[in-house]
C-alpha cells in the first residue's frame, strides 16, 4: 500500500466509513458483501464498463426506475477521485442520474481505482479545476456520511445516506 | 441596543444552549486548524483572493454572466431586497409552482424571501434541519451557522411533539432527525422549484460552491426543475482552483469540522434527470435533464461598501461563523442580542451597517469589546474590532447628542463632542485618572460616597456593584522621577511606557517592573507620556485616539531615537502599538514604535534568551500559579512568555483559556452590561475554582482582567511582574 493509500484509509476510518481493498476481477464479491439490499447503482462509464459485471452478479440494479430506488437501501457509484488527506469523494453528477443513487439511499457503496486517490486537496482542486473548465460539470466533494448537529447532538444520516463504504480498486490486478 | 432586563432574559432562556454550542465550535476550531500545517498560507491565499476578487468585481460579474449564459443559465443582478424578491417571484410564478424548497441561505434571509413568497400563496420550506426548526417555531436564527443555536434537545422535542403530535413522543436527537428528514423528505420530492444560496460561485466556470453536511442542499437541486441561487455579489472569486483554500479553512473555522461532509460544486443547470419518485417504469437515464436555472446576485448596498474604505473588508467575509463562536460575549448571549437583522457576530457590524443602515448596526455594536479574539480567528484575516470601532465612531457623530456639564468639564477634546455622555467619560478617563491621582485619597472618598455614585449611576450609567478604581496619590511618573537608577553599566536601556492604569491606579506593578528591569541590568527611565487612546478609542472616539497616538509617538520618538527600547506593562496598550496605531499613525511612524516596543515579559524574556544573567532572576520552590493572560496579549501571541519566564523563576503555572475575562475595559462597569461581563467571568471563575487551580495564586496580566478576577474571586490576584520584583 502507497503512503497515499494509507493515509485514505486512516482518514475514512475516522470519519466512520468503512474500506476494503480489492483486485479489480473481485469487485462482484465485495460488492456482494458490502450492499444492503435491495441495491440500485450507476452503471460504470468508460473504463470501469468491464465491471457491470460484477454490478449484476452482487445484485445491484443498475439504472433503475425512480420507484426502484426509492425502495433501495443501498446506492451503489463511482468515485472520480479520492482525497487522502480528508477521505473525501469526489462524485461527478451524470445524466445517468449518480446524483440521485447516491443520496436518496441509506447506505452509500462508493468504488475508486486507487490511481485515482489524490494526496491532499490542494491536488484535487487542481484536477478538478482542469475538468470543470473542460466539461462545466457538477461533481460532489462528499467526506463520510450526511450529518447534522442540529437537533441537540450528532446524528449520522441526516438527508441524505447515513453509511458509507468505499471500495479501493487496486492497481496492477 | 439591547437593555440589561432583555440580555438577562436572554442569557437565562438561550444562554446555557448558546454557551456550550459556540464554545465546542470554538474549541473544535482550535483543534482542527492545529492539524493544518499550512494554516497560516492558507489564510493568507484566502485574503489574497479576496481582495484581489473586490478589487476586479465588476469585470469578475461580467465573466460570470457569460460563464453562467454559455452553459445555460441566468444571471440577474439585483439592486435591493425588493428586485430581488420581484425576480424570484416572478421565476416561480412562471413555473406556476405551489412549492419552493430551501437550502440555508443567509443572503435569501436578508432579502426576506419567504415572507415575499408566501405572500404570492408559495409553500416555501426550510430543509436546513436548524432552519426548518426555526420555521417551525416562528423564531429568528441565532447564528449564522447553526441558525437554532440557542435551541436545547429538549426544546426541540417539546415544539415537534406540540405541533405534529406524533404517535410516539420524539425525544433522542436520533429521533428528531428521523422524523424532520421524513417530513422534509416527502415534502422536496414534491416541490417544484429549488432555492440554495451559493457559499462561492467562480467567474471562470459558473460553478458554485455549496458547503453543506446534511445533504438537503443537493436534494433540493436534485429534486426540483427549476434551481434558483441567490448570493451577495461579493461572492464571486475567480477561478475553481481558487477554491482550495476555502474549502481547507471555512469548516474549521466554524463549526471545528476539518470539512463539511458535503462540498457540491455544481455549474447549474445540472445534468440530474428530473424526476417523479412513484414512476416505476421508466429507467432514470430515460429521463430528461431539463432544468431552469436562474442565478440571483444581490448589491443591496455591497457595491457602495466596496467604495467604503473601512467597510470594504466586510466584503471579503465567508461568514464562517468563527468571529462569533470566539466572541466571549457572543458565547453568553448568542446571536438574538449579538445581531442585526439579519447577520449576527463580531462582523455584523459591517454588514449591517452596510445593508441596513448604522441605527441597526447601532442596536448591537457595543456588544464587541475590541478584545480582538477573533482576528486571528478569522480565515480572511478581518479586522473585525477595527470595523466595529469605526462603526461606533460614526454612530456617535449621528447621535448628536447636547454636551452635558458632568463630563464636559472632563473632556478637554473637541473631536468626539458627538458620542453620548458615558462614551465620553470613559473615553477621557485620561482626564478622570490625573484629576483622581491629584486629589487622592479625597478623590476615592467622594467617588465612593453616596451622591457621587448617585450621579454616576444615573448619568453615566456606571453599575453600582463595581468597585471603582483607587486612585493613588503619589503617580508612577512622580516615583520614578525620585528615585536615581540602581544600574551603572547596563546592558541595555529602556523607557517603561506609564500607562494610564499603572500611573495612577496600579502603582505598585510599575515600581516593580523597574525593580526587575534595573535587576536584569537596564537602565530605565519612566518619562511623562500620555495615555495610549485605549479608552477614548473603545468607546468609537477615533480622532481623539488618534491624537494620543501622535503625542504618545512624540513623547516616545526621542528615546527611541535615542536606543532605548519601549517596555509596556498593560497588554491593552501594547496592543495598541502593535495593531491598532498602524490605523491611526502614518506608516513610518507606527512601524518605529511597533518595532521597538516589547511587552514587558516579553521584553524580559528577550534579555534571557539573549544571554542576560538569569541568577537576577527569584527563584522559588514549589510556587504553583494559576495565570491569565490578556485578550489581546493572546492575539499578538504574548502569552508564552509569560509562561516560560515564570517557569523559568521555578513555579508551576497552569493557563486559563477562557477568551476573554468579561470585563473588556471599561464594559463592564457600565450598568447594562454588567451582569453580561459576570456571566463571560463566570467561565473564568470555573476555571481559577477548578480541582488543582483552586488553591493556586493567581496572576493576571490586564488591568481590567485584574480587576474583574478580584470580582470573582476570594483571592486576591497580583501583576506577575510583581513576582519577579520580590
Ligand atoms: S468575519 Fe471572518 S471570522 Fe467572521 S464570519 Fe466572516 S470570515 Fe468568518
Amino acid at each position: 500500500m502507497t503512503e497515499t493509500d494509507a493515509t485514505f484509509e486512516a482518514s475514512l476510518d475516522e470519519l466512520g466509513v468503512s474500506v476494503t481493498r480489492t483486485a479489480a476481477s473481485e469487485v462482484g464479491a465485495a460488492l456482494d458483501e458490502a450492499v444492503r439490499e435491495p441495491a440500485v447503482g450507476v452503471a460504470p462509464e468508460d473504463e470501469f464498463t468491464e465491471t457491470s459485471l460484477p454490478f449484476t452478479e452482487a445484485g445491484v440494479e443498475l439504472d433503475p426506475t425512480p420507484a426502484a430506488l426509492d425502495e433501495a437501501r443501498t446506492g451503489v457509484s463511482t468515485a472520480d477521485l479520492g482525497v487522502a488527506d480528508y477521505g473525501s469523494l469526489v462524485l461527478t453528477q451524470t445524466d445517468r442520474g449518480s446524483e440521485l443513487v447516491t443520496l436518496f439511499v441509506e447506505h452509500h457503496v462508493v468504488l475508486v481505482h486507487e490511481a485515482d486517490i489524490a494526496p491532499d486537496m490542494d491536488t484535487a482542486v487542481e484536477t478538478l479545476e482542469a475538468t470543470l473548465n473542460r466539461t462545466r460539470g457538477s461533481v460532489i466533494l462528499a467526506t463520510g456520511p450526511s450529518a447534522t448537529a442540529d437537533m441537540g447532538a450528532l446524528v449520522r444520516g441526516a438527508h441524505g445516506p447515513e453509511s458509507v463504504h468505499v471500495i479501493v480498486i487496486e492497481e496492477g490486478t | 441596543m439591547a437593555s440589561a432586563d432583555e440580555l438577562r432574559e436572554l442569557m437565562r432562556t438561550e444562554g446555557a444552549a448558546v454557551a456550550q454550542n459556540t464554545q465546542g465550535f470554538n474549541e473544535g476550531r482550535y483543534r482542527s486548524v492545529a492539524d493544518l500545517s499550512d494554516y497560516e498560507e492558507l489564510k493568507s491565499e484566502a485574503r489574497a483572493i479576496k481582495e484581489d476578487a473586490i478589487e476586479r468585481l465588476p469585470d469578475l460579474l461580467d465573466q460570470l454572466t457569460d460563464a453562467v449564459e454559455e452553459n445555460g443559465g441566468t444571471v440577474y443582478i439585483a439592486d435591493d431586497a425588493a428586485d430581488a424578491n420581484d425576480y424570484i417571484r416572478e421565476v416561480v410564478a412562471d413555473r406556476d409552482a405551489d412549492r419552493l424548497v430551501k437550502s440555508k441561505s443567509m443572503t435569501s434571509e436578508e432579502i426576506e424571501v419567504n415572507d415575499a413568497l408566501e405572500a404570492d400563496g408559495v409553500d416555501v420550506v426550510e430543509t436546513d434541519l436548524g432552519e426548518w426548526v426555526l420555521q417551525v417555531a416562528d423564531e429568528a436564527p441565532s447564528h449564522i451557522v447553526a441558525p437554532a443555536i440557542h435551541k436545547s434537545r429538549e426544546s426541540i422535542a417539546e415544539l415537534f411533539n406540540e405541533v405534529f403530535d406524533p404517535d410516539q413522543p420524539l425525544e433522542t436527537a436520533e429521533e428528531l432527525t428521523r422524523f424532520a428528514r421524513g417530513k422534509l423528505g416527502e415534502q422536496i420530492v414534491d416541490a417544484e422549484v429549488g432555492l440554495t444560496g451559493a457559499n462561492f460561485v467562480t467567474a471562470d466556470t459558473g460553478t458554485m460552491a455549496l458547503v453543506t453536511s446534511e445533504g438537503n442542499a443537493r436534494k433540493t437541486v436534485a429534486a426540483t426543475d427549476t434551481h434558483i441561487a441567490v448570493a451577495g455579489v461579493e461572492k464571486v472569486i475567480p477561478t475553481v482552483g481558487d477554491l482550495h483554500p476555502f474549502v481547507e479553512l471555512i469548516g474549521r473555522s466554524g463549526t471545528g469540522q476539518d470539512i463539511t461532509s458535503y462540498v457540491s460544486l455544481l455549474t447549474p443547470p445540472v445534468d440530474t434527470p428530473v424526476v417523479d419518485f412513484e414512476d416505476d417504469e421508466t429507467p432514470l437515464s430515460e429521463h430528461d435533464t431539463d432544468r431552469d436555472f436562474h442565478l440571483v446576485l444581490i448589491d443591496n448596498g455591497r457595491l457602495a461598501m466596496r467604495e467604503d474604505e473601512h467597510l470594504k473588508e466586510t466584503l471579503y467575509c465567508i461568514r464562517c461563523s468563527a468571529c462569533s463562536n470566539s466572541c466571549a460575549n457572543f458565547q453568553s448571549v448568542g446571536g438574538h442580542a449579538f445581531g442585526g437583522e439579519t447577520y449576527s457576530g463580531g462582523i455584523a457590524t459591517g454588514w449591517e451597517a452596510g445593508i441596513e443602515g448604522l441605527d441597526v448596526a447601532a442596536e448591537f455594536n457595543d456588544l464587541c469589546t475590541g478584545c480582538s479574539r477573533c482576528v486571528n480567528a478569522c480565515p480572511v484575516g478581518i479586522d473585525i474590532p477595527w470595523i466595529n470601532t469605526v462603526v461606533r465612531d460614526r454612530v456617535n457623530r449621528e447621535d448628536d447628542r447636547p454636551a452635558e456639564w458632568l463630563v464636559d468639564g472632563l473632556t478637554p477634546d473637541e473631536e468626539d463632542k458627538g458620542a453620548p455622555l458615558q462614551k465620553r467619560f470613559f473615553g477621557n478617563f485620561e482626564t478622570v485618572a490625573k484629576l483622581g491621582s491629584a486629589t487622592a485619597p479625597l478623590s476615592n472618598w467622594l467617588a465612593d460616597a453616596g451622591p457621587s455614585r448617585w450621579a454616576m449611576a444615573r448619568f453615566l450609567d456606571i453599575d453600582p456593584r463595581r468597585e471603582l478604581p483607587t486612585f493613588e496619590r503619589e503617580t508612577f511618573v512622580d516615583w520614578a522621577e525620585r528615585r536615581d537608577s540602581t544600574v551603572d553599566d547596563p546592558d541595555r536601556r529602556a523607557v517603561v511606557y506609564p500607562d494610564l492604569y499603572t500611573n495612577h491606579v496600579q502603582v505598585e506593578r510599575g515600581k516593580a517592573t523597574v525593580k526587575a528591569l534595573e535587576a536584569l541590568g537596564v537602565d530605565v527611565t519612566v518619562p511623562s507620556v500620555a495615555s495610549s487612546g485605549r479608552a477614548p478609542l473603545s468607546q468609537g472616539m477615533v480622532a481623539t485616539a488618534e491624537d494620543h497616538a501622535e503625542r504618545v509617538t512624540e513623547a516616545l520618538a526621542p528615546h527611541v531615537a535615542d536606543g532605548r527600547d519601549v517596555v509596556v506593562i498593560e497588554p491593552s496598550d501594547h496592543a495598541m502599538f502593535q495593531r491598532e496605531y498602524e490605523k491611526l499613525l502614518d506608516e513610518a511612524t507606527f512601524t518605529e514604535l511597533a518595532e521597538n516596543s516589547y511587552e514587558v515579559f516579553e521584553y524580559v524574556y528577550g534579555l534571557v534568551e539573549n544571554g542576560t544573567d538569569t541568577d537576577a532572576l527569584p527563584t522559588v520552590e514549589d510556587g504553583r500559579l494559576a495565570y491569565h493572560s490578556h485578550c489581546q496579549q493572546r492575539t499578538l501571541g504574548l502569552e508564552a512568555h509569560t509562561v516560560a519566564v515564570l517557569e523559568l523563576c521555578g513555579y508551576d503555572v497552569t493557563t486559563s483559556d477562557v477568551e476573554c475575562c468579561g470585563m473588556a475595559g471599561s464594559f463592564g462597569y457600565k450598568s447594562d452590561y454588567y451582569e453580561l461581563s459576570m456571566d463571560v467571568g463566570d467561565r473564568l471563575r470555573d476555571q481559577l475554582e477548578a480541582d488543582g487551580v483552586e488553591d493556586r495564586q493567581v496572576v493576571a496580566s490586564g488591568t481590567s482582567c485584574l480587576e474583574q478576577i478580584d470580582a470573582l474571586l476570594e483571592r486576591q490576584p497580583r501583576h506577575p511582574i510583581e513576582l519577579l520584583a520580590e
